[in-house]
Protein backbone atom coordinates (compact mmCIF):
# COMPACT_ATOMS: atom_id res chain seq x y z
CA UNK A 1 0.00 0.00 0.00
CA UNK A 2 1.57 3.49 -1.01
CA UNK A 3 0.14 6.33 0.89
CA UNK A 4 0.54 10.09 -0.39
CA UNK A 5 2.83 12.20 1.60
CA UNK A 6 4.76 9.11 3.25
CA UNK A 7 8.45 10.29 4.69
CA UNK A 8 11.01 7.71 3.90
CA UNK A 9 11.68 7.48 7.10
CA UNK A 10 10.21 7.71 10.84
CA UNK A 11 13.37 7.05 12.51
CA UNK A 12 16.73 8.89 11.51
CA UNK A 13 19.67 8.49 13.36
CA UNK A 14 18.12 7.18 16.50
CA UNK A 15 15.69 9.79 17.04
CA UNK A 16 11.96 9.92 15.95
CA UNK A 17 11.04 12.58 13.62
CA UNK A 18 10.22 14.91 16.71
CA UNK A 19 13.58 14.84 18.06
CA UNK A 20 11.92 12.41 20.56
CA UNK A 21 13.66 9.07 21.80
CA UNK A 22 11.84 6.05 21.57
CA UNK A 23 10.09 6.08 25.38
CA UNK A 24 9.46 9.41 25.31
CA UNK A 25 6.21 11.22 25.44
CA UNK A 26 4.92 14.36 24.39
CA UNK A 27 4.70 17.30 26.57
CA UNK A 28 1.72 17.11 28.67
CA UNK A 29 -0.32 19.43 30.49
CA UNK A 30 -3.22 19.47 32.25
CA UNK A 31 -5.55 22.53 33.62
CA UNK A 32 -8.88 21.12 35.52
CA UNK A 33 -12.04 23.65 35.99
CA UNK A 34 -12.38 25.56 32.22
CA UNK A 35 -15.73 24.95 31.53
CA UNK A 36 -17.65 27.01 34.79
CA UNK A 37 -21.04 25.55 33.21
CA UNK A 38 -19.83 21.82 33.49
CA UNK A 39 -19.55 20.45 37.05
CA UNK A 40 -16.21 19.66 36.13
CA UNK A 41 -13.83 19.70 33.49
CA UNK A 42 -10.63 19.51 32.43
CA UNK A 43 -7.80 20.60 29.13
CA UNK A 44 -4.91 18.71 28.01
CA UNK A 45 -2.52 19.34 25.67
CA UNK A 46 -0.27 16.22 24.53
CA UNK A 47 2.34 17.91 21.75
CA UNK A 48 -0.18 19.37 19.39
CA UNK A 49 -3.48 17.39 20.56
CA UNK A 50 -5.53 19.37 22.26
CA UNK A 51 -8.72 18.03 24.25
CA UNK A 52 -11.35 19.57 26.38
CA UNK A 53 -13.88 17.73 28.55
CA UNK A 54 -16.65 18.72 30.77
CA UNK A 55 -18.25 16.68 33.15
CA UNK A 56 -22.24 16.81 33.44
CA UNK A 57 -24.32 15.29 36.52
CA UNK A 58 -24.90 13.12 37.94
CA UNK A 59 -28.32 13.96 36.31
CA UNK A 60 -31.79 12.66 35.09
CA UNK A 61 -31.12 9.73 32.22
CA UNK A 62 -32.12 10.45 28.65
CA UNK A 63 -33.84 8.48 27.50
CA UNK A 64 -35.12 7.66 30.58
CA UNK A 65 -35.60 3.63 30.12
CA UNK A 66 -32.24 3.57 30.06
CA UNK A 67 -32.09 4.49 33.75
CA UNK A 68 -30.51 1.70 36.36
CA UNK A 69 -32.83 1.82 39.94
CA UNK A 70 -28.86 -0.08 41.26
CA UNK A 71 -26.27 2.33 40.18
CA UNK A 72 -25.61 5.22 37.77
CA UNK A 73 -24.29 5.00 34.40
CA UNK A 74 -21.54 6.89 32.21
CA UNK A 75 -22.21 8.27 28.95
CA UNK A 76 -19.36 9.47 27.11
CA UNK A 77 -19.64 11.22 23.81
CA UNK A 78 -16.22 11.93 21.68
CA UNK A 79 -16.39 14.70 18.64
CA UNK A 80 -13.82 16.38 16.97
CA UNK A 81 -13.95 19.65 15.69
CA UNK A 82 -14.39 20.29 11.97
CA UNK A 83 -10.94 22.55 12.16
CA UNK A 84 -8.71 19.88 14.32
CA UNK A 85 -7.33 18.27 11.16
CA UNK A 86 -5.65 19.34 7.93
CA UNK A 87 -8.58 18.22 5.51
CA UNK A 88 -12.14 19.67 7.40
CA UNK A 89 -13.55 16.94 9.26
CA UNK A 90 -17.21 16.72 8.88
CA UNK A 91 -19.03 17.64 12.01
CA UNK A 92 -21.23 15.36 13.81
CA UNK A 93 -20.80 11.50 14.44
CA UNK A 94 -18.77 9.42 12.68
CA UNK A 95 -18.57 5.59 12.94
CA UNK A 96 -14.88 6.31 14.62
CA UNK A 97 -16.21 8.76 16.90
CA UNK A 98 -19.03 6.06 17.99
CA UNK A 99 -17.12 3.57 18.50
CA UNK A 100 -14.40 5.79 20.63
CA UNK A 101 -16.98 6.77 22.62
CA UNK A 102 -18.34 3.77 23.27
CA UNK A 103 -14.65 2.64 24.51
CA UNK A 104 -13.84 5.84 26.53
CA UNK A 105 -17.16 5.21 28.82
CA UNK A 106 -15.65 1.51 29.21
CA UNK A 107 -12.42 2.95 30.27
CA UNK A 108 -13.99 5.08 32.75
CA UNK A 109 -16.23 3.53 34.12
CA UNK A 110 -14.51 0.65 36.70
CA UNK A 111 -13.19 3.76 38.49
CA UNK A 112 -16.46 5.15 39.56
CA UNK A 113 -18.24 4.23 42.09
CA UNK A 114 -21.87 4.27 40.37
CA UNK A 115 -23.56 2.56 43.15
CA UNK A 116 -23.44 6.14 44.65
CA UNK A 117 -25.60 7.10 41.99
CA UNK A 118 -28.20 5.21 41.19
CA UNK A 119 -31.24 6.14 38.70
CA UNK A 120 -28.72 9.14 36.83
CA UNK A 121 -26.35 9.39 34.15
CA UNK A 122 -23.09 10.69 34.29
CA UNK A 123 -22.47 12.40 31.15
CA UNK A 124 -18.48 13.21 29.87
CA UNK A 125 -18.20 15.45 26.77
CA UNK A 126 -14.71 15.51 25.17
CA UNK A 127 -14.24 17.74 22.09
CA UNK A 128 -10.71 17.48 20.26
CA UNK A 129 -10.00 20.83 19.11
CA UNK A 130 -6.29 19.82 17.22
CA UNK A 131 -5.42 16.16 16.42
CA UNK A 132 -2.09 15.33 16.32
CA UNK A 133 -2.52 11.50 16.87
CA UNK A 134 -3.28 10.13 20.26
CA UNK A 135 -6.76 11.97 20.50
CA UNK A 136 -8.55 9.59 22.75
CA UNK A 137 -5.52 8.80 24.88
CA UNK A 138 -5.74 12.68 25.74
CA UNK A 139 -9.38 12.54 25.79
CA UNK A 140 -9.25 9.91 28.41
CA UNK A 141 -6.92 11.57 30.66
CA UNK A 142 -9.07 14.76 30.40
CA UNK A 143 -12.19 13.17 31.27
CA UNK A 144 -10.86 11.46 34.06
CA UNK A 145 -9.80 14.84 35.73
CA UNK A 146 -12.83 16.45 34.84
CA UNK A 147 -14.57 13.46 36.42
CA UNK A 148 -12.67 14.02 39.46
CA UNK A 149 -12.79 17.90 39.23
CA UNK A 150 -16.82 17.04 38.97
CA UNK A 151 -16.53 15.51 42.87
CA UNK A 152 -17.67 12.46 41.56
CA UNK A 153 -16.79 9.24 43.89
CA UNK A 154 -14.04 7.61 42.45
CA UNK A 155 -11.36 4.59 43.28
CA UNK A 156 -8.94 5.97 40.98
CA UNK A 157 -7.78 7.99 37.87
CA UNK A 158 -7.97 6.60 34.89
CA UNK A 159 -4.42 7.20 32.81
CA UNK A 160 -3.87 6.63 29.26
CA UNK A 161 -1.54 6.70 26.21
CA UNK A 162 -0.39 4.52 23.10
CA UNK A 163 2.27 2.53 22.50
CA UNK A 164 3.36 1.81 18.87
CA UNK A 165 6.13 0.44 16.23
CA UNK A 166 7.70 3.17 13.39
CA UNK A 167 10.21 1.61 10.78
CA UNK A 168 10.95 -1.68 13.40
CA UNK A 169 11.31 -0.02 16.61
CA UNK A 170 8.74 0.28 19.83
CA UNK A 171 8.08 3.34 20.40
CA UNK A 172 6.15 5.57 23.27
CA UNK A 173 2.97 7.92 22.14
CA UNK A 174 3.09 8.00 18.79
CA UNK A 175 2.20 11.14 16.71
CA UNK A 176 0.90 12.10 13.17
CA UNK A 177 3.24 10.35 10.94
CA UNK A 178 4.11 7.56 12.97
CA UNK A 179 0.49 6.94 13.38
CA UNK A 180 -0.55 7.53 9.73
CA UNK A 181 2.82 5.81 8.07
CA UNK A 182 4.14 3.52 11.00
CA UNK A 183 3.37 -0.66 11.65
CA UNK A 184 1.10 -0.15 15.03
CA UNK A 185 -0.98 1.47 17.22
CA UNK A 186 -1.69 -0.22 20.83
CA UNK A 187 -3.77 2.74 22.56
CA UNK A 188 -3.78 1.21 26.37
CA UNK A 189 -5.75 3.03 29.76
CA UNK A 190 -4.66 1.83 32.67
CA UNK A 191 -5.60 2.13 36.12
CA UNK A 192 -2.40 3.00 38.41
CA UNK A 193 -3.28 1.51 41.49
CA UNK A 194 -4.93 -1.69 40.60
CA UNK A 195 -2.37 -1.85 37.65
CA UNK A 196 -5.27 -2.63 35.46
CA UNK A 197 -6.00 -1.86 31.74
CA UNK A 198 -9.39 -0.76 30.88
CA UNK A 199 -9.25 0.40 27.45
CA UNK A 200 -7.03 -1.67 25.02
CA UNK A 201 -7.13 -1.55 21.02
CA UNK A 202 -4.49 -2.25 18.75
CA UNK A 203 -4.07 -1.95 15.15
CA UNK A 204 -0.98 -2.91 12.66
CA UNK A 205 1.24 -5.76 13.09
CA UNK A 206 2.95 -6.84 16.84
CA UNK A 207 4.23 -10.09 17.82
CA UNK A 208 3.35 -11.09 21.89
CA UNK A 209 6.54 -10.10 22.76
CA UNK A 210 6.77 -6.81 21.47
CA UNK A 211 3.01 -6.35 22.86
CA UNK A 212 4.56 -7.81 26.25
CA UNK A 213 7.43 -4.74 25.92
CA UNK A 214 4.83 -2.05 25.23
CA UNK A 215 2.61 -2.89 27.89
CA UNK A 216 5.80 -2.61 30.10
CA UNK A 217 6.91 0.92 28.55
CA UNK A 218 2.99 2.29 28.70
CA UNK A 219 2.89 1.63 32.15
CA UNK A 220 5.74 3.47 33.13
CA UNK A 221 4.40 6.21 31.10
CA UNK A 222 0.89 5.96 32.64
CA UNK A 223 2.67 6.40 36.27
CA UNK A 224 3.99 9.99 35.34
CA UNK A 225 0.67 10.76 33.28
CA UNK A 226 -1.13 10.24 36.84
CA UNK A 227 1.66 12.56 39.02
CA UNK A 228 0.62 15.42 36.15
CA UNK A 229 -3.42 14.66 36.64
CA UNK A 230 -3.14 14.61 40.19
CA UNK A 231 -1.25 17.87 40.13
CA UNK A 232 -3.99 19.37 38.06
CA UNK A 233 -6.36 18.58 40.90
CA UNK A 234 -4.32 20.03 43.21
CA UNK A 235 -3.48 23.23 41.27
CA UNK A 236 -7.47 23.39 41.02
CA UNK A 237 -8.37 23.48 44.68
CA UNK A 238 -5.20 24.93 46.36
CA UNK A 239 -5.54 27.73 48.50
CA UNK A 240 -4.67 30.86 46.94
CA UNK B 1 -29.92 -10.79 35.80
CA UNK B 2 -28.38 -11.31 39.39
CA UNK B 3 -29.38 -15.18 39.64
CA UNK B 4 -27.65 -16.10 36.18
CA UNK B 5 -24.68 -13.97 36.62
CA UNK B 6 -24.40 -15.93 40.10
CA UNK B 7 -25.08 -19.37 38.79
CA UNK B 8 -22.45 -18.34 35.71
CA UNK B 9 -19.92 -17.73 38.50
CA UNK B 10 -20.44 -20.06 40.21
CA UNK B 11 -20.09 -22.78 37.36
CA UNK B 12 -17.54 -20.82 35.27
CA UNK B 13 -14.98 -20.58 38.71
CA UNK B 14 -15.43 -24.54 38.61
CA UNK B 15 -13.45 -24.48 35.22
CA UNK B 16 -16.71 -25.55 33.36
CA UNK B 17 -19.39 -23.67 30.94
CA UNK B 18 -22.98 -23.61 31.56
CA UNK B 19 -23.84 -25.81 28.27
CA UNK B 20 -20.74 -28.40 29.39
CA UNK B 21 -17.85 -26.51 27.60
CA UNK B 22 -14.20 -26.47 28.65
CA UNK B 23 -13.34 -23.02 29.42
CA UNK B 24 -11.19 -22.31 26.08
CA UNK B 25 -13.62 -24.20 24.05
CA UNK B 26 -15.45 -22.93 20.66
CA UNK B 27 -19.22 -24.42 19.86
CA UNK B 28 -19.60 -26.35 17.34
CA UNK B 29 -18.89 -24.47 14.21
CA UNK B 30 -20.84 -25.36 10.72
CA UNK B 31 -19.57 -23.33 7.69
CA UNK B 32 -21.87 -22.75 3.96
CA UNK B 33 -19.84 -21.52 1.48
CA UNK B 34 -21.48 -19.43 -1.08
CA UNK B 35 -24.82 -19.90 -0.61
CA UNK B 36 -26.16 -16.77 -1.51
CA UNK B 37 -25.72 -16.91 -5.41
CA UNK B 38 -26.39 -12.62 -6.16
CA UNK B 39 -23.63 -11.77 -4.20
CA UNK B 40 -19.57 -11.90 -5.39
CA UNK B 41 -19.35 -14.02 -2.37
CA UNK B 42 -20.57 -15.69 0.97
CA UNK B 43 -20.32 -17.70 3.99
CA UNK B 44 -22.91 -18.48 6.37
CA UNK B 45 -21.10 -19.48 9.90
CA UNK B 46 -23.24 -21.49 12.68
CA UNK B 47 -21.48 -21.16 15.80
CA UNK B 48 -23.51 -22.77 18.07
CA UNK B 49 -27.01 -20.94 17.67
CA UNK B 50 -25.48 -18.20 16.76
CA UNK B 51 -25.69 -17.98 13.03
CA UNK B 52 -24.52 -15.12 10.62
CA UNK B 53 -23.99 -14.80 6.81
CA UNK B 54 -21.97 -12.53 5.27
CA UNK B 55 -21.71 -11.29 1.70
CA UNK B 56 -19.42 -9.71 -0.28
CA UNK B 57 -19.97 -7.06 -3.13
CA UNK B 58 -17.22 -5.69 -5.21
CA UNK B 59 -18.36 -2.62 -7.52
CA UNK B 60 -16.48 0.13 -9.24
CA UNK B 61 -15.64 3.16 -7.23
CA UNK B 62 -12.97 6.01 -6.73
CA UNK B 63 -10.04 5.21 -4.43
CA UNK B 64 -9.34 7.14 -0.87
CA UNK B 65 -7.36 10.36 -1.93
CA UNK B 66 -4.44 9.35 0.48
CA UNK B 67 -4.30 6.21 -1.12
CA UNK B 68 -4.64 6.45 -4.86
CA UNK B 69 -3.14 3.40 -6.11
CA UNK B 70 -5.70 0.60 -3.50
CA UNK B 71 -8.83 -0.48 -3.49
CA UNK B 72 -11.93 -0.14 -1.16
CA UNK B 73 -12.68 -1.84 1.31
CA UNK B 74 -15.72 -1.67 3.48
CA UNK B 75 -17.24 -3.44 6.51
CA UNK B 76 -21.01 -3.43 7.71
CA UNK B 77 -22.99 -4.71 10.13
CA UNK B 78 -26.42 -4.93 10.62
CA UNK B 79 -28.16 -5.94 13.50
CA UNK B 80 -31.59 -5.90 12.77
CA UNK B 81 -34.55 -7.70 14.44
CA UNK B 82 -34.58 -10.61 12.90
CA UNK B 83 -31.87 -12.19 15.43
CA UNK B 84 -32.66 -11.15 19.18
CA UNK B 85 -35.27 -9.82 21.01
CA UNK B 86 -32.19 -7.25 21.93
CA UNK B 87 -31.87 -6.01 18.25
CA UNK B 88 -34.02 -3.01 17.97
CA UNK B 89 -34.79 -0.89 14.61
CA UNK B 90 -33.50 2.39 13.87
CA UNK B 91 -29.93 3.49 13.14
CA UNK B 92 -27.15 1.29 13.79
CA UNK B 93 -26.06 1.77 17.68
CA UNK B 94 -22.66 1.86 18.88
CA UNK B 95 -22.23 -2.01 19.20
CA UNK B 96 -23.41 -2.52 15.43
CA UNK B 97 -20.59 -0.15 14.65
CA UNK B 98 -17.89 -1.81 17.04
CA UNK B 99 -18.49 -5.03 15.55
CA UNK B 100 -18.14 -3.89 12.15
CA UNK B 101 -14.97 -1.91 13.00
CA UNK B 102 -13.03 -4.92 14.87
CA UNK B 103 -13.66 -6.86 12.22
CA UNK B 104 -12.74 -4.54 9.55
CA UNK B 105 -9.34 -4.02 12.01
CA UNK B 106 -8.67 -7.81 11.65
CA UNK B 107 -8.71 -8.11 7.86
CA UNK B 108 -7.40 -4.56 7.13
CA UNK B 109 -4.65 -4.97 9.52
CA UNK B 110 -4.01 -8.11 8.52
CA UNK B 111 -3.64 -6.60 4.94
CA UNK B 112 -5.86 -9.85 3.90
CA UNK B 113 -6.94 -8.10 1.03
CA UNK B 114 -4.04 -7.38 -1.75
CA UNK B 115 -6.00 -3.81 -2.37
CA UNK B 116 -2.65 -2.65 -4.73
CA UNK B 117 -3.99 -5.36 -7.25
CA UNK B 118 -7.40 -3.96 -6.62
CA UNK B 119 -6.70 -0.55 -8.84
CA UNK B 120 -8.26 0.14 -12.55
CA UNK B 121 -7.15 3.81 -12.32
CA UNK B 122 -4.67 5.06 -9.99
CA UNK B 123 -6.55 8.24 -8.17
CA UNK B 124 -9.57 7.40 -10.50
CA UNK B 125 -10.91 3.78 -10.59
CA UNK B 126 -10.44 1.06 -8.17
CA UNK B 127 -12.95 -1.81 -7.00
CA UNK B 128 -14.24 -1.48 -3.46
CA UNK B 129 -14.99 -4.61 -1.85
CA UNK B 130 -17.95 -4.23 0.87
CA UNK B 131 -18.48 -6.78 2.86
CA UNK B 132 -21.73 -6.78 4.69
CA UNK B 133 -22.46 -8.88 8.26
CA UNK B 134 -26.04 -10.07 8.79
CA UNK B 135 -26.75 -11.76 12.10
CA UNK B 136 -29.46 -13.99 12.21
CA UNK B 137 -29.99 -15.20 15.28
CA UNK B 138 -27.67 -13.85 17.81
CA UNK B 139 -26.36 -15.96 20.76
CA UNK B 140 -23.02 -14.79 21.84
CA UNK B 141 -19.81 -14.02 20.02
CA UNK B 142 -20.89 -12.33 16.78
CA UNK B 143 -17.21 -11.01 16.15
CA UNK B 144 -15.58 -14.55 15.67
CA UNK B 145 -18.64 -15.75 14.13
CA UNK B 146 -18.46 -12.37 11.83
CA UNK B 147 -14.83 -11.96 11.37
CA UNK B 148 -14.97 -15.76 10.06
CA UNK B 149 -17.70 -15.48 7.80
CA UNK B 150 -16.03 -12.29 6.48
CA UNK B 151 -13.24 -13.89 5.54
CA UNK B 152 -14.26 -17.12 3.92
CA UNK B 153 -16.69 -14.84 1.91
CA UNK B 154 -13.89 -12.89 0.56
CA UNK B 155 -11.69 -16.11 0.13
CA UNK B 156 -14.54 -16.85 -2.33
CA UNK B 157 -15.88 -14.21 -3.79
CA UNK B 158 -14.99 -13.53 -7.50
CA UNK B 159 -15.15 -10.25 -9.98
CA UNK B 160 -17.96 -9.39 -11.45
CA UNK B 161 -17.35 -9.50 -15.50
CA UNK B 162 -16.23 -5.66 -16.60
CA UNK B 163 -14.85 -5.40 -19.71
CA UNK B 164 -11.51 -2.51 -19.11
CA UNK B 165 -11.91 -0.71 -22.79
CA UNK B 166 -15.69 -0.46 -22.96
CA UNK B 167 -15.75 0.14 -19.29
CA UNK B 168 -18.62 -1.54 -19.62
CA UNK B 169 -19.71 -3.48 -16.01
CA UNK B 170 -22.18 -6.47 -15.66
CA UNK B 171 -23.08 -6.83 -12.37
CA UNK B 172 -24.98 -9.73 -12.72
CA UNK B 173 -22.21 -12.14 -14.39
CA UNK B 174 -19.42 -13.54 -12.17
CA UNK B 175 -16.50 -14.47 -13.95
CA UNK B 176 -14.16 -17.15 -12.59
CA UNK B 177 -11.19 -14.22 -11.08
CA UNK B 178 -10.72 -14.66 -7.60
CA UNK B 179 -10.09 -11.71 -5.20
CA UNK B 180 -6.50 -11.41 -4.17
CA UNK B 181 -6.13 -12.45 -0.54
CA UNK B 182 -2.81 -12.57 0.83
CA UNK B 183 -3.74 -13.44 4.38
CA UNK B 184 -5.79 -14.96 6.63
CA UNK B 185 -6.71 -13.60 9.68
CA UNK B 186 -9.03 -14.95 12.42
CA UNK B 187 -10.35 -13.47 15.26
CA UNK B 188 -10.84 -15.36 18.89
CA UNK B 189 -12.69 -13.01 21.47
CA UNK B 190 -12.64 -14.38 25.25
CA UNK B 191 -14.69 -13.31 28.30
CA UNK B 192 -13.97 -13.01 31.52
CA UNK B 193 -16.04 -13.41 34.74
CA UNK B 194 -14.46 -12.96 37.92
CA UNK B 195 -10.67 -13.58 37.29
CA UNK B 196 -12.12 -16.81 34.94
CA UNK B 197 -11.19 -16.28 31.22
CA UNK B 198 -12.86 -17.98 28.79
CA UNK B 199 -13.11 -18.61 24.95
CA UNK B 200 -16.30 -18.04 22.16
CA UNK B 201 -18.70 -16.32 24.83
CA UNK B 202 -22.42 -17.41 24.99
CA UNK B 203 -24.99 -14.88 24.95
CA UNK B 204 -25.65 -15.53 28.24
CA UNK B 205 -22.42 -15.62 29.16
CA UNK B 206 -22.27 -11.90 27.32
CA UNK B 207 -25.22 -10.51 29.41
CA UNK B 208 -23.25 -10.91 33.01
CA UNK B 209 -19.28 -10.68 31.73
CA UNK B 210 -17.37 -8.03 33.01
CA UNK B 211 -15.02 -7.70 30.03
CA UNK B 212 -14.16 -8.80 27.00
CA UNK B 213 -11.40 -8.89 24.68
CA UNK B 214 -10.73 -9.73 20.91
CA UNK B 215 -7.63 -10.98 19.10
CA UNK B 216 -7.22 -11.21 15.95
CA UNK B 217 -3.71 -12.92 14.78
CA UNK B 218 -2.03 -13.53 11.73
CA UNK B 219 -0.78 -17.28 10.31
CA UNK B 220 2.76 -16.42 11.91
CA UNK B 221 1.19 -16.01 15.46
CA UNK B 222 1.54 -11.79 15.05
CA UNK B 223 -1.31 -10.32 16.31
CA UNK B 224 -2.92 -7.67 13.96
CA UNK B 225 -6.05 -5.99 15.84
CA UNK B 226 -7.43 -6.25 19.08
CA UNK B 227 -10.41 -4.50 21.01
CA UNK B 228 -11.08 -4.75 24.74
CA UNK B 229 -15.00 -4.24 25.65
CA UNK B 230 -17.45 -4.03 28.39
CA UNK B 231 -16.79 -2.33 31.50
CA UNK B 232 -14.51 -4.55 33.33
CA UNK B 233 -10.47 -4.49 33.16
CA UNK B 234 -7.74 -7.01 32.23
CA UNK B 235 -4.35 -7.40 34.44
CA UNK B 236 -0.80 -7.26 32.12
CA UNK B 237 -0.05 -10.63 32.90
CA UNK B 238 -3.57 -11.58 31.77
CA UNK B 239 -3.12 -9.99 28.39
CA UNK B 240 0.14 -11.41 27.65
CA UNK B 241 -1.11 -14.78 28.15
CA UNK B 242 -3.88 -13.95 25.76
CA UNK B 243 -1.91 -12.96 22.91
CA UNK B 244 0.51 -15.68 23.08
CA UNK B 245 -2.28 -18.28 23.53
CA UNK B 246 -4.42 -16.83 20.48
CA UNK B 247 -2.47 -18.31 17.99
CA UNK B 248 -3.41 -21.68 18.71
CA UNK B 249 -6.56 -20.65 19.48
CA UNK B 250 -6.66 -19.05 15.99
CA UNK B 251 -5.24 -22.33 14.34
CA UNK B 252 -8.09 -24.34 14.72
CA UNK B 253 -10.39 -22.25 13.26
CA UNK B 254 -8.45 -21.15 10.48
CA UNK B 255 -8.24 -25.06 9.54
CA UNK B 256 -11.91 -24.25 8.70
CA UNK B 257 -10.89 -21.72 6.10
CA UNK B 258 -11.66 -22.70 2.62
Amino acid sequence: MVKKGQPEKLIVKGKRLDGRGFDQMRDVSIKAGVIPEAEGSAELSLGETKVIAAVYGPREVIPKHLANPEKGIIKCVYTMASFATPDRNRPGPSRRSVEISKVMAEALTPVVNLEKYPKTSIDVFVEVTNANAGTRTAAINAASVALADAGIEMNDLVTSIAGGKADGQLILDLFNPEDNYGEADLPIAYLPRTGEVSLLQMDGELTPAEIEKLLKMIKKACEELYKKQKNALRERYKLK
Amino acid sequence: MKILKSHLKSVISKGKRDDGRELVEYRDIKIEVNPIQRANGSARVRLGNTDVIVGVKIELGEPFPDTPEDGVQIVNAELNSIASPDFEEGPPRPEAIELARVVDRGIREGKAIDTGKLCITPGEKVWCVFMDIYPMNADGNLFDASALAAIIALKNARFPKYDKKTDEIKYDELTNEKLPIKTTPILNTYGKINNSIFLDPSSSEEKVLDARISVATLENGNVCAMQKGETGTFTIDEINKITKDSKKYAEKLRKLVK
